[in-house]
């Protein structure tokens, strides 16, 4: 007789059974229970956020998205979100146009570029770089960037162009809306492009090899096999960096001026400003009011809207592109 | 089909027939920093023929294939020296921009590697767009021809705007093939073209390979004994970086001159 029909075999075959299982099922309840964890997470933290903004919602209606007073004062209370999200977007805009390409254009000399000596070195710096806290971005810029940005970029620019284009028809302090976009650009780059150098490394060499051997330049490698190989990993980094530069708070804070009420809404690049995050860095603690402080929550209930959007408008951007690419092969 | 032999004085045929000769392999050295991976290799290519690189794993015939167009050179570390002179041009010479070299001499990978977003057209006019060429009808005109070429033309006719990476891997490496085909090039360098493939896939390249070679010379590195001796009119027989033996495929296969080449092609070590 065989092996198998042995009493040996089938006690010990019996047991293997019975402890895979038990493995399984404690394995499995761990990785669904950490999966529930952020599902929950995500809940919890939008009733919070909901429950806290109903106070100021019952009071002011929908037009809290639109008008722009904010008024604490017991008896004239008057509370807008419109100014700040304008300097969210706008300043989160900024950082997007200054940082992604000067980011792409870092990951793409580490990767494929510079010779490995230089690009290992290079790319643990930029890591280096996305480790440093905010605030240390934030202190650089308040006491000493700020000034080289008013000086260098802003009074030359509003010199130029002042005189006819209202974009930067304001005197430059400084401390300002433009001034806040570059901080967070400077922020944001190590990320991006950390990101980014990770995303083209995944390309295998064939493919380069493919378009050199068309007789393809290292730019042009880039723009023909890199490039579209990983666009979709490109998109998803420069939001992840996006999705950092809307809800920074301490940097913008310390640098954007933090006006308040009508005079909040830019209307030129230089203008002061005040985004979500930090009004509400600025202001949680000294809200008295219940209607104060559910005005605040609700800056950050459009807060975290705004970054889902962004998310998940970067997912179905992502998907489309994906499909549009490989249609065929699924039809 | 007459096969000419095996050059006995090199130095001498060299001299004589230098004009008959598409690629001539100089005193060629290919490196990976300081390692030396193929050693002074020698060796003539005829125009409108195929040539088969064989021998072992790790012998250096890929390298070899790779230091033609200048590719291996692109490997971060590697370089090479000698002499490599395609149509009497020695295209390691200082003056010569290596992007023009890769333009001129084709080159097919060991796995398909078409262009994953583009399109079946797209993927094959890749180089002629990328060299300036706009004149859509032209293009066209080039994709269609350079797909029968590769004798594919048949199978996706219908389907030129749908992805490369839809098409199965034979058909992949063909449309890699007529990818390079596009260029119009004179060399085309194969490395183990078939190693992906399964026996369908393989059995059509080696059937483009004999075709082809009526208007383009053909390098091909294979690991298959059998497919060298189907596909090549000459075979060059490399071991440990050294280039053993070199002759017409007949010879090397029936009569070889070196015992290793003799071991290597009765499937003693290998």
């Amino acid at each position: 007789m065989t092996a198998l029909d042995s009493k040996h075999r089938r006690y010990l075959s019996a047991l293997f059974v019975v402890r895979n299982k038990r493995h399984d099922k404690l394995f499995s309840g761990l990785v669904v229970g950490a999966a529930v964890y952020t599902l929950l997470m995500v809940g919890l933290v939008a009733f919070s956020v909901a429950k806290g903004s109903v106070d100021i919602f019952s009071y002011e209606g929908v037009q809290f998205f639109y008008q722009s007073d904010w008024n604490a004062v017991e008896g004239r209370e008057s509370f807008g979100a419109y100014p700040y999200i304008i300097g969210t977007l706008l300043s989160s805009a900024i950082a997007m146009a200054i940082g992604v390409p000067i980011s792409l254009a870092i990951a793409m000399f580490i990767s494929e570029i510079a010779p490995p000596r230089i690009g290992t070195p290079l790319s643990f710096i930029t890591e280096l770089l996305a480790a440093v806290p905010s605030i240390i971005y934030g202190l650089w810029a308040l006491f000493v960037f700020r000034f080289w940005v008013r000086d260098l970029i802003e009074m030359p620019l509003y010199n130029a162009f002042g005189g006819y284009i209202p974009f930067f028809a304001k005197t430059p302090f400084g401390l300002d809306i433009f001034t806040a976009g570059i901080v967070l650009a400077i922020m944001i780059i190590p990320i991006i492009s950390s990101i980014c150098r990770e995303v083209m490394r995944v390309v295998p060499d064939s493919q380069r090899e493919a378009a050199y051997s068309l007789g393809a330049t290292r730019w042009e490698t880039v723009r023909m096999a890199v490039f579209p190989y990983v666009k979709s990993g490109l998109v998803g980094a420069s939001m992840l960096g996006l999705g950092r530069a809307v809800g920074e708070t301490i940097l913008v804070t310390m640098v954007i001026g933090n006006v308040i009420g009508p005079s909040a809404i830019p209307t030129t690049l230089f203008s002061q400003g005040q985004t979500l995050s930090s009004l509400v860095a600025n202001e949680f603690n000294e809200a008295s009011s219940e209607l104060h402080l559910s005005a605040l929550i609700a800056l950050g209930a459009i807060l975290l809207a705004l970054t889902m959007g962004i998310n998940i408008a970067a997912r179905f951007l992502v998907k489309k592109k994906i499909k549009a690419s490989s249609g065929a092969k699924s039809q | 089909m007459a096969i000419e032999e095996p050059i006995e004085d090199k130095e001498e045929a060299v001299q004589q027939t230098a004009e008959r000769y598409k690629v001539r392999i100089e005193k060629v050295n290919g490196w990976y920093g300081s390692k030396r991976a193929i050693r002074d290799v020698n060796l003539n290519v005829k125009e409108k023929t195929v040539t088969a690189f064989i021998g072992p794993s790790g012998c250096g015939k890929t390298t070899l294939l790779r230091c033609l167009n200048r590719m291996h050179e692109m490997t971060p570390g590697a370089h090479a020296d000698g002499r490599v002179v395609v149509d009497g041009i020695d295209i390691y010479d200082k003056s010569i921009d290596p992007v023009i070299i890769r333009r001129r001499i084709g080159m097919v990978f060991q796995k398909p590697n078409p262009f994953p977003t583009m399109s079946i057209f797209d993927n094959v006019s890749a180089g002629l767009r990328l060299n300036g060429m706009n004149n859509k009808t032209i293009i066209r005109e080039i994709v269609e021809e350079s797909l029968r070429n590769a004798a594919l033309w048949d199978e996706v006719k219908n389907d030129l705007d749908n992805p490369g990476m839809s098409l199965s891997g034979g058909q992949q490496q063909r449309l890699c093939i007529a990818r390079a085909l596009a260029m119009q090039p004179e060399v085309l360098l194969m490395d183990e073209p078939t190693s992906s493939l399964d026996p369908i896939g393989s059995s059509k390249i080696e059937e483009l390979v004999r075709v082809l070679k009526d208007n383009v010379t053909i390098i091909i590195v294979t690991h298959n004994m059998q497919q060298a001796a189907r596909v090549s009119d000459f075979t060059a027989f490399m071991y440990l970086g050294d280039l053993i033996e070199y002759g017409s495929t007949n010879q090397i296969f029936m009569n070889p001159e070196k015992e290793l080449t003799e071991r290597y092609i009765s499937g003693k070590f290998g």
